[in-house]
C-alpha cells in the first residue's frame, strides 16, 4: 500500500508540471500589461524599468523556470519557517517570493489571509451536506417508489437544477431585504471571539445564507447519487444470501449495502472538493465574502498574473492531491482493488 | 429474416420480449425508447416545458413586439403591469422582452456548446478506443484536462481574449464563438471516456470481425458499425451537456465576464438585476425562474433518456 502511495503520488508530478506549464502559457499569450493600471503620468522609460524588474521581457522559459522555483522551493520553505519556525535558508524576510502585481506583497500571504473565510463557508456546507445527504439517499432508496422518495426526488432535482446564483439572490430578497433576518453580505471584518456568544452568533448569522445555499445544492446532488448506488446494491445476490440467512433488516442495509454503496458516493465527495473551491467563486461573489474566489475574480479583472498563477495552480495541486487521496481510500474500502 | 408459414416456432427462438409482447406489430428500437421515455413523467413534463420555453424564446419576441432595447427612462423600475407584464429596468427597458431575447443567447450557447463537446468527446473517445496506439496519449491528455482547474481558467481564457475575438468577428458574434468554443472544448472529457469503454467492447463484437473480413476499412468499421452503436451514452451525455453548458455560460455572465450589457442573456440579467434587488425583485426573479426552469427540464429529460436507453430496464416493460 505504501509503495502504491509513493508511486501514485511520483506520477503526478509530471502531471503538475504539465499544469503548470499550460497556465503559464495561457497566462502569457494573454495580452496585459502589468503597468496597465499605473498613472498615465508615469514617463515611459520609468514604465520599462517597472517591466524589467517584474521580468516581464525575460523569455518564456525562463519565467516559467523561475517561477517554478518561487512556487516549489522558497514558497514551501517560508511555510516552513512561518508554521514551525525550522530555518532553511534566507529567513530574515529577505527571500525571493512570488509578488502580486497589484499589492506588491508576496502572492502567498495574501492567500492565507483570505482562506479561513472560504474554508468557513465551503467547509461547513460541505460537512452538512455530506450528513444530511446520505441518510435521505439510503432511505428514498429502501423506499423505492414510497411519498418520502416520490417527493424526495422532485426536491432533490429541483435543488440540483437551480443554480446557486439564484437560489442565493432569492435567499437575499427574502431574508435580508423583505424579513431582515440575516445580512445579506458576509463580513469578513468580524473577529470570532470564541469566549463571547453575542460574537459567535454574529458570525452564525452572517453564515447562515451563503452555507444553507450551498448545502442545499450539495444535498441534493450528493443524495441522488446515494439514491442510485443503494439502488444498484439492493437486489443483488449478497443481500439476499443476508436475509436468508437470518440478518436482520437493518444490518442489512446498514452494513450489507452501505459498505458496498457506499465505494462510489467516497469518490464523488473526494472528486469533488477541489470542484467545490471553484464553485466558491460564484457564492463568494453573490454574498461578497472576501474569500479565494473574490481574490481570483479581483487579481483577472486587475490582471496581476502572479496572483492568477499562484491561485489556478492551487486549485489544480488541490484536484491531483483530492485524486491521489481517493485512490487510497478506495483502497481502502474495497478491498477487491489489489495494487501490484 | 423474413418471417413466413410457421410463426410461432420462428419467432421463439429469437426470444426478444418485445415481439412476445405485442404480437404482430413492427416494434423498433427508436419506438421501444419513446415508449419507455414516456413512462418517466417528470422527463415527459420536461419536454413539454422545455418545447414551451424554445418556442417563447425563438418566437415570442416577434408575437410580443416590444422592442427589448428601448429606454423609457420615466417608467424605469416599474413592477408587474398589463403594458410590461414582467416590469422594467432602471433604464425602463421591458423585462420580459428582455428576458425572451437573453432566453435565445442562453439556449443558443446551450446546444452550441454541448455540440461541440459531444463531437470532440466522441471523436477522441472512439479514436482512443479503436486505435490502440492512440489510446495511452490520448486519454492521459483527458486525465490532463479532468485535473485542470476550469473555472477559473474559463475566466482568464474569457477576460483576456475576448478584446481580440471581438475585434475580428464583431461584438456579439465573437464573444458567442469564444463562449462557445470555450465550454465546449472543456467539457468532452466524460463523454470520451464512456464512448471509449463502449467502443472497446463494441469492436471485440462479432459484426466487427465480419465486416473487417470482408475487407471492411477501418474509417467505415468505425462510421458504420461502431458509432451506430455508442449512440446511446452519446445522447444522455448530450442532454447532460446542454445543462452543464446553459449553467456555466450563465455563471460566466453572473460573474459578469460572459455576453456584454447590451447582449442579454439569463445570467447577464441576474447579474445586472442584482444590485437592484432592493427595487425591484421582479428583475432577478424571473431570469432566475426560466433558467431553472431550463435546467430542471434538461434535467428531467436527460433521466428519462437514460432510463429509456438502458436495455436492461427496457426489457421490462
Amino acid at each position: 500500500m505504501a509503495r502504491f502511495v509513493i508511486r501514485r503520488a511520483f506520477f503526478a508530478i509530471p502531471t503538475l508540471i504539465a499544469i503548470s506549464l499550460i497556465i503559464f502559457l495561457i497566462l502569457d499569450l494573454a495580452p496585459g500589461d502589468p503597468t496597465g493600471n499605473l498613472p498615465l503620468t508615469i514617463p515611459a522609460e520609468i514604465r520599462e524599468q517597472i517591466r524589467e524588474n517584474l521580468g516581464v521581457n525575460d523569455p518564456l522559459l525562463v519565467k516559467w523556470l523561475k517561477w517554478n522555483e518561487l512556487m516549489f522551493v522558497n514558497e514551501p520553505l517560508e511555510a516552513l519557517h512561518d508554521t514551525t519556525g525550522i530555518c532553511i535558508g534566507e529567513c530574515d524576510g529577505t527571500r525571493a517570493r512570488i509578488i502580486s502585481w497589484s499589492s506588491r506583497s508576496p502572492a502567498m500571504d495574501i492567500i492565507y489571509q483570505r482562506l479561513p473565510q472560504t474554508l468557513w463557508v465551503i467547509g461547513l456546507a460541505f460537512v452538512f451536506g455530506t450528513i444530511i445527504a446520505i441518510p435521505i439517499g439510503i432511505y428514498s432508496a429502501y423506499k423505492q417508489y414510497s411519498a418520502f422518495d416520490n417527493i424526495g426526488t422532485i426536491v432533490t432535482m429541483i435543488g440540483y437544477s437551480v443554480p446557486t446564483f439564484f437560489t442565493g439572490l432569492l435567499a437575499i430578497v427574502i431574508f435580508s431585504s423583505k424579513l431582515g433576518w440575516f445580512p445579506s453580505f458576509y463580513d469578513s471584518t468580524h473577529d470570532v471571539q470564541f469566549t463571547s456568544l453575542s460574537s459567535i452568533w454574529i458570525q452564525i448569522k452572517q453564515l447562515i445564507m451563503p452555507v444553507t445555499v450551498l448545502t442545499l445544492f450539495n444535498t441534493a446532488a450528493l443524495s441522488r447519487f446515494t439514491r442510485s448506488s443503494v439502488l444498484d446494491n439492493l437486489n443483488s445476490d449478497f443481500v439476499r444470501t443476508a436475509r436468508s440467512k437470518g440478518v436482520g433488516e437493518r444490518r442489512v442495509v446498514l452494513v450489507h449495502v452501505m459498505r458496498n454503496s457506499l465505494i462510489p458516493v467516497v469518490t464523488l465527495i473526494t472528486l469533488s472538493i477541489p470542484g467545490i473551491f471553484g464553485g466558491a467563486i460564484i457564492t463568494e461573489q453573490i454574498f461578497r465574502v472576501n474569500g479565494l474566489g473574490a481574490l481570483l475574480i479581483t487579481a483577472i479583472g486587475q490582471g496581476d498574473v502572479p496572483m492568477v498563477q499562484t491561485l489556478t495552480f492551487i486549485f489544480a495541486v488541490l484536484i491531483v492531491v483530492f485524486n491521489l487521496v481517493n485512490d487510497v481510500l478506495i483502497g481502502f474500502l474495497d478491498p477487491r482493488i489489489r495494487y501490484e | 429474416m423474413t418471417v413466413t408459414g410457421n410463426e410461432d416456432l420462428d419467432v421463439a427462438p429469437v426470444a426478444d420480449v418485445a415481439i412476445v409482447g405485442d404480437l404482430g406489430k413492427h416494434r423498433t428500437l427508436r419506438s421501444d425508447v419513446w415508449r419507455q421515455f414516456r413512462r418517466h413523467k417528470g422527463a415527459v413534463l420536461g419536454l413539454i416545458i422545455l418545447t414551451i420555453i424554445v418556442f417563447a424564446c425563438f418566437i415570442g419576441p416577434i408575437i410580443y413586439g416590444v422592442d427589448p432595447k428601448a429606454i423609457d427612462v420615466p417608467n424605469a423600475n416599474q413592477g408587474a403591469s398589463w403594458n410590461h407584464p414582467m416590469g422594467t429596468d432602471n433604464l425602463g427597458r421591458d423585462v420580459m422582452a428582455r428576458v425572451l431575447v437573453g432566453g435565445r443567447v442562453s439556449l443558443s450557447v446551450g446546444f452550441a456548446a454541448m455540440f461541440v463537446g459531444l463531437v470532440v468527446g466522441t471523436a477522441v473517445g472512439t479514436l482512443a478506443g479503436f486505435f490502440r496506439w492512440l489510446d495511452g496519449p490520448l486519454m492521459r491528455l483527458t486525465d490532463l484536462f479532468l485535473a485542470l482547474p476550469l473555472l477559473p481558467l474559463l475566466l482568464v481564457v474569457v477576460i483576456f481574449f475576448r478584446d481580440p475575438l471581438t475585434e475580428r468577428f464583431g461584438e456579439s458574434l465573437g464573444i458567442f464563438m469564444l463562449v462557445v468554443l470555450i465550454i465546449g472544448l472543456t467539457s468532452w472529457m466524460q463523454t470520451a471516456r464512456v464512448v471509449r469503454s463502449d467502443v472497446l467492447s463494441i469492436k471485440e463484437e462479432e459484426f466487427v470481425l465480419a465486416a473487417r473480413s470482408i475487407g471492411t476499412k477501418s474509417r467505415r468499421i468505425v462510421l458504420r458499425h461502431i458509432l451506430p452503436n455508442v449512440m446511446s451514452p452519446v445522447i444522455v451525455a448530450a442532454s447532460l451537456g446542454v445543462a452543464g453548458a446553459i449553467l456555466t455560460e450563465s455563471a460566466l455572465s453572473f460573474l459578469g465576464i460572459g455576453f456584454p450589457a447590451d447582449f442579454p442573456t439569463w445570467g447577464r440579467l441576474l447579474f445586472d438585476g442584482k444590485d437592484y434587488l432592493q427595487i425591484n425583485a421582479s428583475r432577478v426573479v424571473w431570469p432566475g425562474v426560466m433558467l431553472s426552469l431550463t435546467m430542471m427540464s434538461v434535467n428531467f429529460i436527460g433521466d428519462g433518456l437514460r432510463d429509456a436507453l438502458d436495455p436492461k430496464l427496457r426489457s421490462k416493460g
